[in-house]
């Protein structure tokens, strides 16, 4: 089955979710980050979504567990490039990602990341 | 034509029986909104309203199908999709529309979030026979 690759940078795992995600593919990937952020002692984890141009409740309640997850496992969780139409179909879906960090880009996740962790 | 003067101008059918499934039902809606020349917010709420109710039909209707129709009512140009399946149906419809009902694991916000994210909703069912569930999505002008 396809993989969706994750990056190690330092402390932190990078993600960049650039395929129409089906919903197994989802939970693969919500798999592979835990047992990577054990593996590797991850401190951050940045998930970038810009390449998505729809979230449904599926990957919405995927991305809110991953960072659920995240944090038992001492990591923080930040969630960056989120579309604008995205944004306003996700807040109408009800969907809220409650306790999930947002950042516009990689740039100010990765530092917002960094800043935490001070 | 209908009363209503809607017209169909195209119809296809898709069928909803695994998860790529829905990934190429998303991409097909996608590119009907496109052609139906939607704003983006809009094929974006109308593709992401699809993908809710096709996992549902997949997951509690056991798979079924999806009739995707591009619509016509005078000026103005509409998709509209029709979810199919025969499933064990609804019992409560009330219930089930509800945001945070849900008799699987989900987060029970497919058919109210679908409802909320369309301009038309239409939905019948019953138990032991199965479920349809129509939205519709008018172009604004």
């Amino acid at each position: 089955m396809d993989r969706i690759p994750i990056l190690r940078l330092g402390d932190c795992l990078i993600v960049a979710i650039q395929v129409d995600m089906h919903d197994r593919l989802a939970l693969a990937l919500q798999d592979d980050l835990t047992a990577r952020i054990v593996k590797d002692s991850a401190k951050g984890v940045l998930i970038d979504i810009s390449s998505l141009d729809i979230v449904d409740s599926f990957i919405g309640r995927m991305i809110s567990n991953t960072a659920a997850m995240a944090t038992v496992l001492d990591a923080q969780t930040v969630v960056v490039g989120m579309q604008p139409s995205v944004a306003i179909t996700l807040v109408e879906l009800g969907l809220t990602l409650d306790g999930v960090r947002t950042a516009l880009n990689v740039e100010r996740g990765m530092a917002l990341l960094k800043q935490r962790r001070r | 034509m209908d009363q209503t003067g809607v017209a169909v101008t195209s119809s296809q059918e898709i069928g909803l029986r695994s998860d790529q499934e829905i990934v190429r039902l998303r991409q097909l809606v996608r590119d009907q909104a496109v052609a139906q020349g939607f704003s983006l917010v809009d094929q974006t709420k109308f593709v992401t309203a699809a993908s809710e109710l096709a996992r549902n039909t997949l997951i509690y209707g056991g798979g079924g199908d999806a009739q995707l129709s591009t619509l016509v009512n005078g000026m103005r140009k509409g998709l509209r999709l029709r979810f199919i399946d025969q499933g064990a149906g609804i019992a409560d419809i009330e219930r089930a529309l509800q945001d945070g009902f849900t008799s699987g694991s989900g987060l029970g916000l497919g058919l109210g979030g679908a409802r909320r994210l369309s301009d038309e909703f239409e939905i019948q069912s019953e138990p032991g026979k199965g479920t349809t569930v129509t939205i519709t999505k008018w172009k604004l002008r």
